[in-house]
């Protein structure tokens, strides 16, 4: 069964269109990570799937809800972290639980705030307000209030946008945990380690479509080969090496100072250079190509 | 986790959202009794007792101080629903995110719309009696139909906030506040018989400054200090019209807003 189904999804906004007859389904109980460079539409969709926007065309199931007519009934039963920080500054941490655990109707609002305290690892600082969290703390409460009732779908959207690695992988600890009780996740992310360490499959968007889908070793087999070698020199010797695989059919991106060439595994005639690096092929290289955007 | 109905105006619904107006409340709740006390004191202490003692001598067989005491109920009302309603929805909406969160939950703008003008009511209903409690220890006699004054200042709110969040949601950006202030809020204040009679004014000021709102509260509470009068069904009459007008107005304007 889907938790979520979206079929010819269309989406503009004025002379842009976001998103562009999007099909996705995400099976209940797993992980997509829908990655794809910045206005791919990954946003619009998210929001299409809360009801907070409308599509012009196409059909949206979410936990067998059909939207835009039963949204609010959906949403209870979802759990959203947004990309921007919009807790209550001022109120304290426990308070900002227990207006969203009355916002999803819980029963037991003092046992889903402790519950939740305790999986953002907040509970020594219920007392304070947000403005005195650090950037992790508050991050985790995030992640608590989109959880406070217990949702059977969690969308997060770029849940670690913006945060240094240390928290990013705090976080990635407690979504990881979330994936094994079960929940279904759709998180839309523009970073590659995370979707490669968190989902089980992954669904590349770019201009509002989605143009592959899979395990992450399964694109990396597909798209990428097993090997990708990395040649770093002055521009001319790139040039050279880059028309050189080219010319043997080999797919070459730029990366960073470098090139990288893809399915190096199957180059011939000396077109790898001896002091090249040569490295597993990852879902970067498959990103890369597939998107024609440098990835994070 | 309980049921989510997917009726209009659920009752949890409206409840949740004031929750966390009550929350954050509570974390400046004294500077805001503190302004609703004070201002009230300096007005009567400058217009009653300053032009009271001075220029005028009474207006309509009332002291200047009971006149302007309870005429300056309307003030507190409007200055306490329709300022925070503008600056509250525009702050939460573009600066803090925070109906994006509400509406990710299960909270439809309409709901969102009726807890906000509510919340706003119900604390300019309460703070909107403070210039007639301020007045009575500058002399005015209690009475009791006063005790229907938190009433009809809550009406009147629902309809001020009503307006300050479709405002909110029509502005591009937050210094076009000024232009509502100085056009529309000035004006309304000033011309609501709380300083002057209106019944002075030319005839077409005088039938403009009718159709105030402030007005009609003004009348009623007067009426409720001095005596009600059969005519007082109207003004209330209008307030409610007003209230209801301003709060589908509001939930027509931020739907647009806040749903793409």
């Amino acid at each position: 069964m889907n938790a979520i189904e979206m079929r010819g999804v269309r989406k503009t906004f004025g002379e842009i269109t976001a998103v562009d007859g999007l099909d996705l389904d995400v099976p209940a109980g797993t992980c997509l990570g829908l990655l794809g460079p910045n206005g791919a539409g990954k946003s619009t969709s998210m929001r299409l799937l809360t009801g907070q926007a409308i599509a012009d065309e196409g059909e949206i199931t979410v936990l067998g809800h059909t939207l835009p007519a039963d949204a609010k009934v959906a949403r209870g039963e979802m759990g959203v972290v947004p990309q921007l920080d919009n807790l209550d500054v001022d109120v304290t941490v426990e308070d900002n639980l227990s207006v969203y655990a009355r916002l999803y109707r819980v029963k037991d609002v003092g046992e889903a705030v402790d519950r939740s305290l305790k999986l953002a690892r907040l509970t020594e600082r219920r007392k304070d307000a947000v403005d005195k969290l650090s950037g992790g703390m508050r991050r985790r409460l995030l992640l608590a209030r989109g959880l406070v009732h217990q949702p059977k779908l969690v969308l997060l959207d770029e849940p670690t946008v913006g945060l240094d690695p240390q928290i990013r992988t705090e976080l990635w600890s407690l979504i990881d945990n979330l994936r094994g009780g079960g929940s279904t996740i759709l998180m839309s992310t523009h970073y590659i380690e995370e979707a490669e360490r968190l989902a089980d499959e992954v669904a590349l968007m770019t201009s509002g479509k989605i143009i592959s889908r899979g395990k992450p070793s399964d694109l990396i087999r597909e798209h990428a080969g097993r090997e990708t070698a990395e040649v770093y020199g002055p521009p001319d010797k790139l040039a050279e090496v880059r028309a050189a695989a080219e010319a043997e059919g080999l797919t070459v991106r730029p990366a960073g100072p470098a090139i990288a060439i893809v399915g190096a595994e199957k180059a011939q005639n000396g077109v790898v250079p001896e002091d090249a690096v040569r490295r597993a092929a990852s879902l970067e290289d498959v990103f890369v190509i597939l998107t024609g955007e440098e990835a994070e | 986790m309980s049921k989510v109905g997917a009726k209009r105006l659920e009752p949890a619904a409206i409840t949740g959202v004031m929750s966390r107006e009550v929350a954050n409340f509570r974390t400046f709740w004294k500077a805001t009794t503190f302004s609703s006390v004070l201002e009230p004191i300096i007005y009567l202490l400058a217009f009653g007792l300053g032009l009271g003692a001075t220029l005028v001598d009474g207006v309509g067989g009332l002291e200047y101080v009971e006149f302007v005491g309870t005429g300056m109920v309307a003030t507190a009302v409007i200055f306490s629903s329709a300022f925070p309603s503008m600056f509250g929805t525009f702050v939460k909406h573009r600066f803090q995110n925070t109906y994006d969160a509400i509406l990710a939950a299960p909270v439809d703008v309409e709901e969102l719309v009726t807890a906000e003008v509510l919340w706003i009511a119900l604390r300019a209903g309460f703070y909107g009696c403070f210039p007639l409690i301020v007045a009575m220890f500058f002399g005015l006699d209690p009475e009791f139909g006063m005790l229907l004054v938190p009433i009809f200042c809550f009406v009147t709110a629902l309809g001020f906030a009503g307006m300050g969040m479709a405002t909110a949601a029509t502005v591009g950006k937050i210094d076009h506040f000024n232009y509502v202030t100085t056009l529309a809020i000035t004006p309304l204040f000033l011309v609501a018989g709380t300083f002057f009679p209106i019944d002075q004014l030319p005839d077409g000021a005088r039938a403009a400054a009718e159709i105030n709102p402030l007005y009609h509260l003004v009348e009623l509470v007067r009426h409720s200090a001095f005596g009600f009068e059969s005519k007082d069904v109207l003004h209330f009459a209008v307030l409610a019209v007003f209230a209801i007008a301003m709060w589908r107005l509001a939930v027509n304007r931020m739907e647009k807003r806040l749903i793409d």
